[in-house]
């Protein structure tokens, strides 16, 4: 392959796939922290250029972090299918992102053509794509997986019910429970970020969880979002949780950082399956977000979006239920503004997609990034668009453990008429049944908690 | 209790009726008013309620709700924003501006300067870190944790070398929070480590800091123990947190498992001068143990 071209007379010369990867991303502060992004605009377009004339072939057989040092690389190119990647491998990656935008490649083609691919190659077709194609390119896949109940089916978008409390008192996390369902939020999971990680709260809080759906009969999956060896113990000891939650990085020493390896991962996949309360078989929670290699110095000096779309091939192996990016929870330092975050978040969740995995977002920002509601409003909107699984919702968009502000309960109902989507068929019938929704359309019920205080 | 909640109640469902009938006749086609005196507008003196001096707690907006007292029960157990109601499927007018006052007052906190006036009432020796401005300050964490050339010069001159506690104080990601905390959090220490006989020198002020700028403080001086009082990044419920940092002789690139956190200093949560005491003991024992972070068993 050729790593040099001239753009308006002017050479560029590029020394590596990986710094032409890294050079082909759209502006991002964490690639300037890191020391790696284009030095000007022309530079990104030519590396742009280099990257669409690069084989599949180029992208697999030159991971960023090498298969020997790494477990992340080992994962991702031991579970790819020889066959198809055979078919594919020749293709250059300008033409395969005209495959897949192509209007006769089907679903079920890029699902075929995903068992293929590695992430680089994967980040590498999301570089060429506009926001527009990462949308429309998202829009044609089709990714389902079923814990008690079924998510990514045409026609339904879900969200997950986030009732974050500042000290996990049970009456106040089932408060906002409570509202989020009278909102018709909670059809992905009810799921909490705990303030305390030990074995004795996170068991208390899968308890009041299972306590409360028996209760409603609410047809929905829970979970606990604990670092998962505290999920495991609380599983052994009897706790019930239908699904495993863990954060995740696209290298081995993130996956340090974060304390955890594959091998640990498929032990609490494993432990779930025969102790876990849910149906199956995908009963794995997880949750990423660019820029957390850099932040653990386990980057190795490739970029931040081509790092994301290894989280999501490691990701894969474990079939999760649930995957979404946290797209601007860490800080401006990695994505400055909501021009970057919206990049970033129709990125991974296009990347995840193509890889296979069951695609959600927490559409977020803090209040040092330069961001508001409109933005991730509008970020959300543009998830729909893209065929998005799920998104967060939080009382008022206002998180009140984590201090950040993602979308919230009200957004639910709006982006599913917008679209004319409806929740997963059973959760849209319990909504009936409590009597939220009449025919589809919300009530008087509709936003009152105390429905549920009897 | 109660009963003023359901004095609150009737105002609020009055309030509401009011509005409604007067954004209905509001509605209304403005023809044939052709600047007839009842037509016209009249400003009215007085202000409008601060929309945010209400607790959140306390604001209820569900109109015909199945049980209210167990809704306002719920609510007193979360600081979360419960029942806010809605406007078809959206948000209602009141509760989205309150969230976005509340955002804004987060935002300005960090994208603002602490005052000259302040850092001169408070007789602080000014430096600044490698940054040069705001947004590099957000961007550039690494730029954050290294003084300024100049800043490393002047504090070497004017500050105390060798002294037991070296007192210094970061903007880091709330301005507001410094302004807010400092005039009585500084005396309380101050008044601590007299007590314990503890001698300090002159305060630093470091623009544009992040916590580690407090090694290169350490490294500097030579103090047996750095205090870095900093800003931290504001949430939606106070623009106004501050935390402690406390080293026993921070170096450069020392584990951040080294530093002792005193967190969530306001008003709302440890007062000030409750904090500053509580400062004060911490530094005693840190100096008599010689050691801090997770190292330090109290």
């Amino acid at each position: 392959m050729k790593l040099k071209t001239r753009l308006y007379g002017k050479t560029y010369e590029f020394h590596s796939i990986k710094e032409v990867l890294a050079k082909a991303n759209e502006e991002r502060t964490g690639d300037k922290l890191a020391g790696i992004a284009a030095e000007s605009a022309e530079e990104r377009i030519a590396a742009k250029v280099v990257l669409s004339e690069a084989t599949v072939a180029d992208l697999r057989n030159n991971p960023v972090v090498d298969y020997d040092q790494d477990e992340v690389t080992r994962i991702i190119q031991d579970q790819v299918n020889e066959k198809i990647y055979g078919e594919f491998k020749n293709m250059t990656i300008a033409q395969l992102r005209e495959y897949i935008l192509d209007e006769n490649t089907t679903a079920a083609h890029i699902h075929r053509l995903s068992r293929g691919l590695t992430s680089e190659v994967i980040a590498g077709v999301a570089k060429l794509m506009s926001n527009l194609d990462l949308i429309y390119g998202a829009s044609k896949i089709v990714v389902t997986a079923t814990c008690n109940t079924t998510i990514g089916v045409p026609g339904t978008f879900s969200t997950r019910l986030q009732p974050n409390h500042p000290t996990d008192h049970p009456d106040g996390v089932i408060a906002s429970t409570m509202e989020g369902l009278s909102y018709g939020v909670g059809d992905a999971v009810i799921g909490l970020n705990p303030v305390d990680d030990s074995i004795a709260s996170v068991s208390r809080i899968l308890h009041l969880f299972a306590d409360f759906r028996k209760k409603w009969e609410i047809p929905t999956q829970t979970c606990v979002l604990a670092h998962v060896t505290t999920q495991m113990e609380a599983i052994q000891k009897g706790a019930p949780a239908d699904m495993i939650f863990q954060s995740i990085a696209g290298s081995q020493k993130g996956n340090e950082a974060f304390g955890i390896s594959g091998t640990l991962l498929q032990e609490a996949r494993d432990l779930m399956l025969t102790q876990g309360t849910a149906v199956g078989p995908n009963v794995m929670y997880f949750e990423t977000g660019q820029g957390s290699e850099l932040s653990s110095d386990a980057h190795h000096g490739a970029d931040q979006v081509t790092l994301e779309a290894r989280c999501y091939g490691f990701a894969k192996k474990y079939q999760p239920f649930l995957v979404n990016t946290v797209v601007g929870f860490i800080g401006p330092e990695y994505l400055y503004d909501s021009k970057q975050v919206i990049r970033a978040g129709l990125e991974d969740h296009f990347m995840g997609k193509l890889t296979g995995i069951s695609m959600g977002c927490d559409a977020c920002y803090t209040n040092h990034m330069k961001a508001d509601q409109n933005d991730i409003e509008n970020l959300a909107v543009l998830l729909v668009a893209a065929g998005c699984n799920y998104v967060m919702g939080v009382p008022h968009g206002d998180d009140v453990m984590l201090n950040y502000q993602c979308t919230g309960y009200h957004e639910a109902m709006s982006l599913r008429e917008l679209w004319g989507l409806k929740p997963i068929p059973e959760f849209a019938q319990w909504m009936e049944r409590i009597g939220i929704t009449q025919n589809g359309k919300i009530t008087k019920r509709f936003g009152d908690a105390s429905i549920f205080l009897k | 209790m109660l009963q003023e909640n359901d004095v609150r109640q009737m105002v609020e469902k009055v309030l509401a009726e009011m509005l409604h009938s007067q954004s209905a006749s509001q509605a209304a086609p403005s023809a044939g008013c052709d600047g007839a005196s009842d037509c016209a507008t009249t400003f009215e003196d007085g202000y409008i309620d601060d929309i945010t001096a209400q607790d959140l707690k306390e604001l209820f907006y569900v109109p015909n709700p199945v049980d209210r007292d167990g809704y306002m029960q719920m609510k007193q157990f979360t600081p979360a924003r419960l029942g806010v109601w809605r406007a078809g499927p959206r948000y209602n007018t009141i509760t989205s501006l309150r969230f976005r006052a509340d955002h804004a007052t987060a935002q300005d906190s960090v994208f603002s300067d602490v005052s000259e006036e302040f850092i001169k009432a408070n007789q602080f020796v000014e430096g600044v870190t490698s940054c040069a401005d705001k947004d590099e300050y957000i961007t550039r964490p690494d730029f954050g944790r290294t003084l300024s050339a100049e800043t490393a010069e002047h504090f070497k001159k004017v500050l105390k070398i060798g002294a037991k506690v070296q007192i210094m104080v970061g903007d880091g990601l709330s301005s507001a929070a410094i302004e807010a905390n400092i005039p009585d959090v500084i005396p309380a220490i101050m008044q601590g480590l007299h007590q314990h006989g503890i001698e300090t020198g002159p305060i630093a002020f470091v623009k544009y800091c992040r916590v580690g700028a407090m090694d290169q403080v350490g490294e500097l001086t030579g103090a047996d123990v750095v205090c870095c009082l900093i800003g931290e990044r504001p949430g939606l419920v106070t623009a106004e947190s501050m935390s402690a940092y406390i080293a026993y002789k921070p170096t450069v690139n020392m584990p951040e498992a080294r530093r002792t956190v005193v967190s969530n200093i306001h008003k709302g949560g440890t007062p000030p001068a409750e904090a500053g005491a509580h400062i004060a003991d911490l530094l005693k024992t840190i100096l008599d143990k010689k050691v801090s972070g997770i190292d330090l068993k109290l």
